[in-house]
């Protein structure tokens, strides 16, 4: 079954400690970070450290996703050559466009070849933190079939727009929006900026909610306490569950009855209404939050 | 092979390893380990730089390591570091 991606947690690359605790914290992905929170000083130190890493600790119960630097700086093309060779999960591209995208899919091309693994394998996620990554996001997405998710970059974002951002979070309105819906038409996962008081829970349970209910898949943090509140917020709720299994449950009895149209409650049960319950259902199934025989726990 | 330059990688957090490099004259690998874990782990840390050392083919190097109680795969990836830095 296909994996979860309600929390991806940034880890600091350079911090043996806290890249030994990464896989234990409870977040669906890690994102080793060899970028922001690694100083210019220390890239080569980091990302020795994250190959090393990777090849020596059991990560097997989380995707292991690794932030590496821009391919425009010189630390780049490096990171994607030393880390592709121990085979994350994913790479997580920076100020992703259409243009880098294809070349790290190149760099990776021949990276699986020379390396031995599937072709395709080692996945990538855009990271949407520029305007011109924002306004191209569907290309971004369609410039290599690895691609399996956007996360969005509030912060670079709204730095590149210009504009401050906020609690509230209403700048980036227009870019949830945009992601959300490039995602869904591709079929991959979108996840949220983080929420970067790391104090605030009732901010953070807001901000989360905010994104979800914009169709947004996930959201990342930056501390692990962040991640028992994004995943709540993602989980479909008992009512939410017992309801689209109803919707099921009365599909299913049309369709035997040979009825193209039916009703729970009164209200029209159609296309938009039982797709909807199908994902709900399938995310509890993932989840566990349904029994075998179909009911919510 | 040989390293030119004095060089060090790694911090004093615990979990990590600080690792200074030189180069010395003698031609041989000298070590010099102090370790918050020396009386239990001060062998496996010594094979673990040792092999590090061995496997880059680097000679006439001397190592001052203070280990704070860093797992071997943070040892061996902060003495790659600063051999690699020493060149």
């Amino acid at each position: 079954m296909e994996k979860l991606r309600r929390s991806m947690l940034f880890m600091p690359g350079n911090n043996p400690g806290m890249l030994q605790d990464a896989a234990i914290l409870g977040a669906d992905s890690i994102i080793l970070d060899l970028e922001d929170a690694v100083s210019l000083t220390e890239k080569d130190s980091a990302r020795i450290l994250v190959r090393d890493a990777i090849k020596t600790i059991d990560y097997s119960q989380v995707e292991v996703v690794v932030r590496v630097n821009p391919l425009d700086t010189e630390f780049g093309p490096q990171d994607v050559d030393m880390i592709a060779r121990v085979k994350p999960d994913t790479l997580l591209i920076p100020k992703a466009d259409e243009e880098e995208i294809k070349l790290v899919d190149t760099m990776l091309d021949k990276i699986e070849k020379e390396e031995g693994y599937l072709a395709g394998s080692i996945k990538i996620i855009a990271l949407i933190e520029t305007a011109i990554g924002l306004a191209t996001v569907y290309d971004v997405i369609k410039a290599s079939k690895r691609v399996v998710g956007v996360l969005l970059g509030g912060e670079d974002l709204t730095s590149d727009l210009g504009v401050s951002r906020t609690r509230e979070g209403e700048e980036i309105f227009y870019a949830r929006n945009k992601v959300a819906t490039a995602c869904r038409a591709l079929k991959v996962d979108s996840i949220d900026t983080p929420f970067t008081d790391t104090n605030d829970y009732e901010g953070l349970a807001k901000d989360t909610a905010k994104a979800k209910s914009l169709g947004l898949t996930g959201k990342s943090s930056i501390n692990p306490r962040q991640i028992e509140i994004i995943h709540s917020v993602f989980a479909p709720t008992e009512a939410e569950l017992k309801h689209a299994l109803r919707v099921l449950e009365v599909m299913k009895e049309a369709e035997k009855e040979g009825k193209g149209v039916c009703s729970l409650d009164g209200k029209m049960i159609d296309a938009p209404i039982i797709k909807r319950a199908t994902r709900t259902v399938e995310q509890g199934a993932k989840l566990g939050l349904i029994r075998d025989e179909g009911g919510a726990t | 092979m040989k390293i030119t330059k004095v060089a060090k990688a790694g911090t004093l957090e615990s979990n990590d390893i600080l690792i200074m490099v030189m180069p010395n004259e003698s031609g041989k690998v000298e070590l010099e380990l102090e370790s918050i874990v020396l009386q239990q782990f001060g062998d496996v840390i010594e094979q673990v730089i040792l092999h590090k050392v061995k496997e880059m083919g680097v000679e006439g190097i001397t190592i001052k390591a203070q280990d704070k109680g860093a797992l071997d795969y943070t040892i061996g990836a902060r003495v790659e570091t600063a051999i690699k830095r020493a060149f």
